[in-house]
């Protein structure tokens, strides 16, 4: 119990106010020697009496009041407003791997628009035997599939590349969601438009661009276009949100955030990419020597724990310790996570919550027993394919410190003694 | 395309599946034909090799006024981009420095980038709406600004491969599968991977993590400085009109680019505008004034709903030198509702 008490001590960091005030509350105490009877079993407590809400008090439920903190946040000084801007999923308060819609990151190129299903349009145009329109409802007559997939912004962890930047799991890996989509693959709809008139497909695109003032075009070569894409109208069961693209949506498996066009209206097939300003002046990589990658889609493994972090600093003390967090690969299924408590000196291998499935979210868990002691927390993940999330030292040694996007580098936290955490980098 | 060529090899010698598509797919007639207006209306992308560029010309010169009109409220007047919005020009030779400027001279490879994202995607907040003679203009401006073009060029689609991009052979294809796949795959260590580890940084020395605070106790600092700020002789205004208000939200998309108003509004491009009508011209704290405006404001100009409609009918023409690089609302109906608008932002 002393110890306990000694790790307690409830954060001064703002945002901190929820977790501390659980754990110096009555949540942590009494779970291992009860002194008196504890009140809120031996008194009649108002719920175990009375009436809760009736059905239909919440038409449409939000989470209870008490979970507040689990919500978007903004970095305000990375954009200039927040029409064209992003913001985080609270990663740290999240569990399990699919994302709530209402809490998952929002990353618009000029707002989040306001468009019916009677007003939405698709084209497809380009070198196919016949140009199409579909309405919404046309859409909803083609077979359909679901997959769980995650969209990462290329940019996520982006802040990090020079230096341990921003205190937090939500504002370091938060431009991520992970959902269940329903939709019709694009094969199925480009096959509708006839796809005799590309010829050969080796070398062809689809352009795709969106129907807010943004646009937000980007080329996709058609192997992808034909594998795995998908025109998604559902995440998780529901309509999509507003904010996500509804009613449309491109879904583009393992790539980049920026591809996942949403509210999109036009699908173009076409010999040669259109090097749009999305993916020739931005979503692209300048290494050390001046010279930019591009076309680099694919999200590379890459893992971060979720719990203990700072924004979820560790309130019970020492004793049992579930250390949690996330693995994810653009290139396959997740199949291992190792985690470390000493900054990478050593490591043992986590459990995943389940096998990984491709390109989705992976839970793992570290069961372990904390003794109160300074832990350097760190997570590295595997894919099928056999890579290995990289520290970033070795990814700094390849592509420098300016390419923004795609940094997949293995996250430290510091655990200090009172539970707290920070996000530092190590040598 | 022979870089593009190159590139579909690569994904072949990869030996990654292309997928097969049958040359007589089954279809489930959903849809119907898009007509060809339709597909004039939408497909305006232009690609590098010029494909899409419709025919139409402009110089710097006109490119100067428009751009001045239409973009330098975020852009700059001399596209050098004000605050966190993007810079179009200069960065010249900075691209292997620490941190390099990626401007349109400096970093965009293709010519063709900049037509096609102005022409679909510009102004910010009033996309679609430039003529194709206006974009050439612009792009021809930009093009001047980072000293590619004289400014007696005249940008049309007969010249547009005259104009030589600085960074165009910038770029290389992902090479990952070469430069870092190999390395970081095998049989990971897990027992002394170091003998030593010290934290070399720490994100907190920094300091740039958004703090949460109350959006209450933000109201009320706000509140507390249009308080100090307004004088006792508010001028009474007519009545409240909801409705109004809410067509005005619409048109205030306009504005959304350089102002922020209600909770937690700050000053950006231009200055927060909650509680401005009523208020006299020049308070908001933290704001820089054009010289003007402040010569107004040290003669009284109070934002009456009058005085309001006519600086946003023609802001140049109501106060020559104003920072507010906004065309105008020329319509009386949007004047007001945009008033009615603002006053729901009130004390």
């Amino acid at each position: 119990m002393s110890d306990n008490e000694t790790t307690n001590g409830p954060s001064r960091r703002a945002f901190l106010r929820g977790a501390a005030a659980a754990g110096a509350g009555a949540l942590s105490v009494g779970a291992a020697k009860a002194q008196t009877p504890d009140p809120l079993i031996t008194e009649l407590q108002p719920w175990a009496q009375g009436f809760g809400d009736g059905v239909d008090t919440t038409p449409y439920g939000l989470p209870i009041e008490y979970e507040g903190d689990v919500i978007r946040r903004n970095v305000e000084w990375l954009t200039a407003d927040t029409i064209s801007s992003i913001n985080f999923t609270p990663i740290h308060a999240l569990e399990g791997t699919i994302t709530p819609q209402g809490c998952a990151f929002e990353r618009h190129h000029s707002g989040a628009i306001d468009l019916k299903k009677e007003d939405y349009r698709l084209m497809i145009n380009g070198l196919v035997d016949t140009p199409l329109v579909f309405s919404y409802g046309d859409l909803e007559r083609f077979p359909r599939e679901n997959h769980v997939y995650f969209c990462e912004c290329a940019a996520n962890t982006g802040m990090e590349w020079a230096g341990a930047q921003l205190n937090g799991a939500q504002f370091t890996h938060g431009m991520i969601h992970n959902m269940e989509y329903t939709g019709v693959p694009l094969r199925t709809l480009l096959e509708e438009a006839g796809l005799n008139a590309a010829g050969d497909l080796k070398d062809k695109w689809v352009f795709v661009e969106g129907a807010d003032a943004s646009s937000n075009g980007r080329s996709i070569p058609m192997e992808k276009a034909l594998d795995d894409v998908l025109v998604a109208f559902k995440a998780n069961g529901e309509a999509l949100r507003k904010e996500h693209g509804y009613p449309v949506r491109l879904v583009v498996p393992g790539w980049e955030g920026n591809m996942w066009v949403k509210w999109i209206r036009r699908i173009e097939v076409m010999d040669g990419p259109v090097e749009s300003r999305e993916e020739t002046s931005k979503y692209t990589d300048t290494l050390a020597n001046g010279i930019s990658r591009k076309w680099t889609w694919a999200m590379d493994a890459k893992s971060v724990v979720t719990s203990p972090s700072p924004q979820a600093p560790i309130t019970h003390g020492t004793g049992p310790l579930v250390i949690t967090g996330l693995a994810w690969s653009g290139r396959g299924a997740i199949t291992r996570v190792d985690v470390s408590k000493d900054g990478g000196m050593s490591w043992e291998t986590a459990r995943l919550a389940k096998p990984g499935e491709k390109m989705a979210l992976t839970r793992f868990y570290l069961d372990t027993e904390w003794d109160g002691s300074e832990m350097m927390l760190q997570s590295r993940a595997m894919d099928e394919t056999g890579y290995i999330q990289p520290t970033k030292t070795q990814l700094r040694e390849v592509r420098g410190l300016n390419s923004i996007y795609h940094n997949n580098c293995i996250q430290t936290w510091l655990v200090r003694a009172n539970g707290e955490a920070e996000n530092v980098e190590v040598s | 395309m022979s870089k593009f060529l190159k590139f579909s090899g690569l994904l072949v010698a990869a030996s990654l599946t292309f997928p097969a598509v049958s040359a007589q797919a089954d279809t489930f007639g959903l849809g119907r034909p898009a007509l060809p207006e339709e597909i004039a209306a939408w497909d305006l992308d232009v690609s590098p090799d010029g494909t899409g560029l419709p025919v139409g010309s402009g110089d710097a010169l006109d490119g100067e006024e428009i751009f001045a009109n239409k973009c330098a409220a975020c852009h700059g007047d001399f596209a050098e981009g004000i605050g966190n919005w993007p810079k179009l020009a200069g960065g010249a030779d900075t691209l292997d420095r620490d941190d390099p400027l990626k401007t349109v001279g400096s970093y965009w490879p293709h010519l063709s980038t900049a037509y096609d994202y102005i022409k679909r995607s510009m102004p910010y907040g009033d996309a679609g709406t430039l003529t194709d003679d206006e974009v050439y203009a612009i792009v021809a401006y930009i093009l001047y600004s980072n000293d590619l073009i004289e400014d007696d060029f005249v940008l049309s689609d007969k010249t547009f491969f005259e104009v030589e991009m600085p960074n165009a052979d910038g770029f290389i294809f992902d090479d990952r599968a070469t430069t870092e796949y190999a390395q970081w795959s095998g049989e990971p260590c897990m027992e002394n991977c170091k003998t030593d580890v010290k934290v070399t940084m720490r994100a907190t020395v920094l300091d740039v993590t958004p703090q949460e605070e109350d959006a209450s106790e933000v109201i009320e600092e706000a509140s507390e400085v249009l308080a100090s700020d307004v004088p006792v002789e508010v001028p009474v205004e007519a009545a409240f009109d909801a409705d109004l208000a809410a067509e005005g939200e619409k048109v205030f998309r306009k504005c959304k680019a350089c102002h922020q108003i209600g909770d937690g509004a700050k000053n950006r491009v231009g200055p927060l505008l909650t509680g401005i009508m009523g208020a006299p011209a020049g308070a908001v704290e933290g704001f820089k004034y054009s010289k003007p405006l402040m010569a107004a404001a040290e003669g009284g100009l109070i934002w009456t709903e009058e005085e309001m409609a006519a600086f946003l009918a023609n802001p140049k023409g109501y106060m020559k030198g104003t920072k507010m690089s906004f065309a105008g609302l020329k319509k009386e109906d949007e004047q007001k509702a945009i008033i009615e608008y603002l006053k729901s932002f009130g004390e």
